[in-house]
């Protein structure tokens, strides 16, 4: 397969970016997005040309470091994959495929498509815990039964692998999707209610602070999410804040 | 050759930890706001133990080279966590999982070390429970258990196919919450590059900032590598593309002594290699060969016409099937341990048996099991004299229902639909049993550097059980080395701050910058993946599944012919002071070139067979591991020296069972 | 903004109702309601609420929409929005800024008129002054542009709708697996059905 690869290069935060077109040849159906990237690179390398910065590890769709932007969708025309997880044969032959960063205000491109996603761990900083200290006399895990339910919807929203591709795809650049996630599984446990009113508003607080956009519920977030992280989060979280702002001190 | 002293403490098995916790030396909390720790590393280890640490009140300073800690490659284990905690009734125990740990790494680990694990291992699960983590429990609102390979008892915990995401998530949450109190720095993008002793201590590290490209100096009174396995060596492997061994490859060069290096898991069920420019092995779940039936075809032929695409597997009769598994082990059939499913495959396809285009895959066939559910099925549900395909339709139903996910993921890499027509898998790197040397205390030979997981040796011998890595990183991480490494840093309580201007981190920095610097003047002409690719197919055919002294001599010659290539030919691109990547990779195959060689030589020193190592000079008659515990019952620590991996110094640390008794695995 | 937005939609409620004698021709009903909803008492001070809300509405969406631009400094080159996400929810500032328009429009036409305006009066069968804005209103649906005006904006409107009711409920966190399907459902029924009703006053008007 040949495809035409239209990538943003971009050399630093403050640099102007832009477009840059490459060709690249016989590669084949069964490799992945990133693999076909390595191939382009070692292309670059040899022509002494710069190789194309980008954020990957596990390559197998559960690190979330990888995160591009491929033809206008975050992680490609794929539904419940990440980039890494996308593989060429779901192009045509002789495609053009545009790359880009994820773009947001809070996600600050450092190079070409790698972004930084700090702002995410700031969030999870300002609450995203149980605040219990390490220690082997905490209570036995069985002594608190948690219905199945509730378990399984935590574990659902626990699933988030922070990639953000919900801020990345969302006309508002929120993050939403992401905090509402975390938010979720704590309150959801009996474990995590204790503090959940404190959480959710200093999560709040803090993604506001980051310069993310607010949510206006288009449900884009959802459907590209590799997870499959679903809105309800969302409107968990929103009852939380309402009802936190509400009885707050 | 010197004898190692693992610091083990006295009194019986059982008694040895509850007594030495009692017994060591405390640092007062005023004292503990002068001390400063280094944790390298943010998985399950150094997340936890940087976590723990910073509650007890040590100023933590956690490094990671990925943008954030929650990326680390513990994320990426599925199946479970194991703990003693006999929720089930099935008879589990501390000394069972103990036993069943000591046994299943084919009596090559610390009996002391595994006992203490399986002790704190009840330990974890209240721990994570506690700080949220959703693990799956029945209707009953209970915590739910599986069992899992070379056991009796069901004591794995798990959150689906994500017990490795939800564990490290608890783990970076702990984390989270003292960073936002200013008690851990988080130093993400950041990448160990050379460790500094001053006075024969571990003081401090010199750690590239990956964003700017500068080398920066880190202080501290103790170090602690938690940075995971070796496995990239092979460049192909389950490991994720960043995970690498710098970081304790540098302490190693700096007298951390490596021990076992050669004990390498290979995990059967993996998907495939499809091409010459793949990056990375997929694991499928082990669970898989409780239903699916391993196969390649009898005669080559079939097995040529397959891989030329003009049979398909399913036009092949039972006859001409050979289920190679199940002819050579009767008695446990597709569920043999790991090491001894890999072996059977690779024997398999080196013969000319392997089924896809490259000659390296084995069929896992689910037609058996569907038509067994099925036809289970249509009894249950009245189906009156079902067709073949009513039966088919009822058995996928079941075959989803247990594995829909992974199937499902088999066929996002595949294309290929694992109902219809059988999974193609291969044998693929997956854990590394051999790390750096630690005693009892998980401290390496460098006083004051620690080595936490799956970046120290102690607990799983020459194999690991499933579902025992995570019990490992957590138990080091929140309930050891917070311990261990206290009472090594109750004697630094006068020391005051480390000094980054001394001689010692001057010389480091310098020794790092020039490294590097010769990278990128090198007038090269080749790139570097290209290097690790070609080390990656050195270790997996001379120093793999199955090895002999002639290979391994092979080997030992072949990379260091690469490792000259290497350096002579490499081209690195960029500068020093910026972001790159590419800089950073020729630092790690560089090291990778180094280990490799390593590994050879301590596969050929140890002229048994056991667990992960298998020499072909030392098997029976049917082609089963000899084990040779006279001569090799020990742990093979080897020292650097002279600048060349080939000059390594073993030291041997006797390994003494007095709990259990030695017994030769048999699966036929 | 989903606080003022749900009441805004009750108030197209009371408002269709209101205007439903125009399609019955019933000019003494329609006149009726316009001099009781300008002279009623509680009505004023709900119309005040009103007025706050649309305000409260239009600012809080201006301030969101500039908020939301800011949160991405870089335009994508090639956005696929399509993809994932309908069309009026990612256009509710266009649609809202449209429904604003005409409702300047629709205001100074009708609302101004009746106020402040000259709108001639005559005494009603119950013996009550009213004034004839019934007559007003035909007249002006007579021109062809203004029809279409009022039918394009209430498409418009119809489109904010679309999104806009069942997002309010998730706004307010009122989400349930059981519940959301059907408030969804309602929603858009009523964003159709609303739309379709306001914009056949003018159609009906122009050609009757």
């Amino acid at each position: 397969m040949k495809f035409t690869i239209n990538v943003w290069r971009q050399s630093g935060p403050k640099e102007k970016g832009g477009i840059a077109t490459y060709k690249v040849n016989n590669i084949s159906d069964d490799m992945s997005f990133l693999e076909m990237i390595d191939v382009l690179n070692e292309q670059l390398i040899i022509q002494d040309i710069e190789p194309v910065v980008f954020d990957h590890d596990c390559r197998e769709g559960i690190c979330g470091m990888c995160s591009m932007f491929i033809n206008g969708e975050a992680h490609g025309p794929g539904r419940g994959v990440t980039t890494c997880q996308l593989h060429m044969r779901e192009f045509q032959d002789g495609d053009t495929i545009t790359i880009e960063p994820f773009r947001a205000k809070a996600f600050p491109i450092i190079k070409d498509l790698m972004v930084d996603r700090s702002a995410f761990d700031r969030i999870i900083q300002a609450g995203g815990y149980v605040s219990v200290n390490t220690s082997g006399n905490l209570p036995d895990a069985n002594a608190t039964p948690i219905e199945k339910q509730d378990a399984d919807a935590a574990f659902d929203a626990a699933t988030c692998i922070g990639c953000g591709a919900c801020v990345a795809t969302c006309k508002n650049a929120s993050a939403m999707l992401f905090t509402s996630a975390k938010v979720s599984q704590l309150s959801l446990l009996p474990q995590g209610k204790i503090e959940a009113s404190e959480r959710v508003l200093n999560m709040v607080k803090q993604m506001d602070l980051e310069g993310f956009g607010n949510c206006t519920n288009t449900g884009a977030c959802e459907v590209e999410c590799p997870k499959g992280i679903s809105i309800e989060n969302i409107a968990r979280m929103n009852r939380d804040y309402i009802s936190a702002s509400l009885s707050s001190k | 050759m010197s004898k190692l002293n693992a610091n083990i403490p006295d009194g019986s098995l059982a008694d040895k930890w509850t007594k030495h916790k009692a017994k060591i030396p405390l640092v007062s909390p005023a004292n503990k706001r002068q001390i400063d720790v280094i944790v390298v590393g943010t998985g399950l280890a150094g997340s936890s133990a940087a976590a723990s640490l910073a509650e007890l009140g040590y100023n933590v300073k956690a490094f990671c080279f990925q943008d954030s800690p929650r990326r680390a490659h513990s994320i990426a284990a599925q199946g479970g966590i194991n703990a003693a905690k006999n929720y089930q009734n099935d008879g589990d125990s501390t000394y069972r999982l103990f036993y069943d740990t000591i046994k299943g790494g084919d009596y090559r680990s610390r009996e002391a070390n595994v006992h203490r694990l399986a002790e704190v291992s009840a330990s974890i699960i209240d721990q994570c429970v506690a700080q949220g983590v959703p693990f799956a429990r029945e209707y009953g609102g209970l915590l739910d258990n599986r069992s899992f390979g070379g056991v009796q008892v069901s004591r794995t915990f798990y959150a689906k196919g994500q017990t490795g995401q939800q564990l490290l998530l608890g783990a970076y949450s702990a984390l989270s919450r003292q960073v936002a109190k200013g008690r851990v720095e988080l130093l993400s993008r950041h990448e160990m590059v050379e460790l500094v002793k001053v006075d024969g201590k571990a003081r401090g590290i010199i750690a590239r900032n990956l964003v700017t490209g500068e080398l920066e100096r880190h202080s501290a009174h103790a170090v602690l590598l938690c940075t995971g396995g070796y496995g990239n060596v092979f460049y192909l492997s389950t490991n994720a593309m960043g995970s690498n061994v710098t970081a304790a490859w540098k302490a190693h060069r700096k007298g951390a002594y490596m021990a076992n290096p050669c004990f390498t898991q290979i995990h059967p069920t993996c998907i495939p290699v499809s091409g010459d420019s793949q990056s990375k092995l997929t694991l499928m779940s082990e669970s898989l060969r409780n239903d699916g039936r391993i196969w390649v075809p009898k005669n080559s032929e079939d097995a040529a016409a397959i891989r030329n695409g003009n049979l398909k597997p399913t036009e092949l009769t039972e006859e001409n099937r050979d289920y190679y598994l199940e002819r050579r082990y009767p008695a446990f059939g597709n569920l043999v341990p790991r090491d001894v499913a890999s072996r059977a495959a690779k024997e398999r396809c080196d013969a000319g048996y392997g089924v896809n285009k490259t000659g390296e895959a084995v069929y896992l066939d689910f037609s058996s099991a569907i038509q067994r559910f099925g036809a289970e099925a249509a009894l249950v549900q009245g189906v009156k004299n079902p067709n073949d395909d009513e039966i088919r339709k009822l058995g996928e139903k079941v075959v989803e229902s247990k594995y829909g996910n992974l199937f499902q993921m088999y066929e996002k890499i595949t294309a290929q639909n694992p109902y219809k027509t059988p999974m193609m898998i291969y044998p693929a790197v997956h854990y590394t049993m051999g790390g750096i040397w630690v005693d009892y205390n998980l401290m390496t030979t460098v006083p004051g550097l620690f080595a936490l997981g799956e970046a120290n040796f102690s607990d799983h011998g020459a194999n690991r059980l499933g579902a025992s890595a995570l019990m490992q990183g957590l138990a080091d991480g929140y309930f050891v080395a917070p311990y261990t490494v206290g009472t090594y840093l109750s004697e630094d309580i006068t020391t005051g701050k480390i000094s980054t201007n001394s001689p010692e981190f001057e010389e480091a920095e310098n020794i790092s910058r020039k490294r590097m610097e010769g990278f990128l003047n090198n007038k090269g002409s080749i790139p570097i993946e290209v290097f690790h690719r070609e080390l990656g197919k050195i270790m997996w055919s001379q120093c793999g599944m199955a090895r002999n002294a002639k290979d391994l001599k092979k080997g030992i010659a072949d990379i260091r012919l690469l490792r000259d290539k290497f350096y002579a030919d490499v081209k690195v691109p960029g500068k020093m002071n910026e972001m790159n990547p590419e800089l950073d990779k020729a630092g790690r195959v560089a090291d990778f070139l180094e280990l490799g060689e390593l590994m050879c030589i301590d596969a050929l020193t140890r002229e048994e067979s056991c667990g992960g190592h298998f020499r072909e000079e030392f098997q029976s008659k049917e082609g089963e591991a000899v084990r040779k515990d006279d001569e090799f019952a020990f742990v093979a620590a080897w020292e650097f020296a002279e600048s060349d991996p080939g000059k390594s110094k073993l030291h041997k640390e006797e390994l003494s069972f007095q709990d259990v008794k030695l017994n030769t695995r048999s699966y036929k | 903004m989903a606080l003022t937005g749900l009441f805004l939609c009750s108030f197209l409620v009371v408002h269709l109702i209101g205007n439903l004698p125009l399609l019955s021709g019933d000019k003494e009903a329609f006149n009726g309601y316009a001099h009781f909803m300008t002279t009623f008492p509680l009505i004023k001070i709900v119309s005040y609420l009103l007025y706050g809300s649309i305000v409260l509405h239009s600012i809080d969406g201006i301030l969101l929409t500039r908020k939301n631009k800011a949160a991405r400094e870089t335009d994508y080159v090639k956005y696929n929005g399509k993809a994932n996400a309908s069309w009026s929810s990612r256009n509710m500032a266009i649609l809202g800024t449209l429904t604003l328009v005409f409702l300047i429009i629709h205001m100074k036409s009708f609302w101004y008129e009746m106020h402040f305006g000259s709108v001639p009066t005559y005494i009603s069968e119950e013996g009550v002054e009213l004034k004839d804005l019934y007559t007003i209103t035909v007249a002006a649906f007579q021109e062809l542009w203004y029809a279409l005006f009022y039918v394009i904006s209430m498409m418009g409107l119809g489109f904010h709708l679309w999104h806009g009711f069942a997002s309010s409920f998730q706004t307010l966190g009122l989400s349930h697996s059981k519940y959301t399907p059907i408030i969804e459902i309602f929603g858009k029924s009523f964003s159709v059905i609303v739309s379709l009703a306001f914009a056949s006053i003018p159609i009906y008007l122009l050609l009757s």
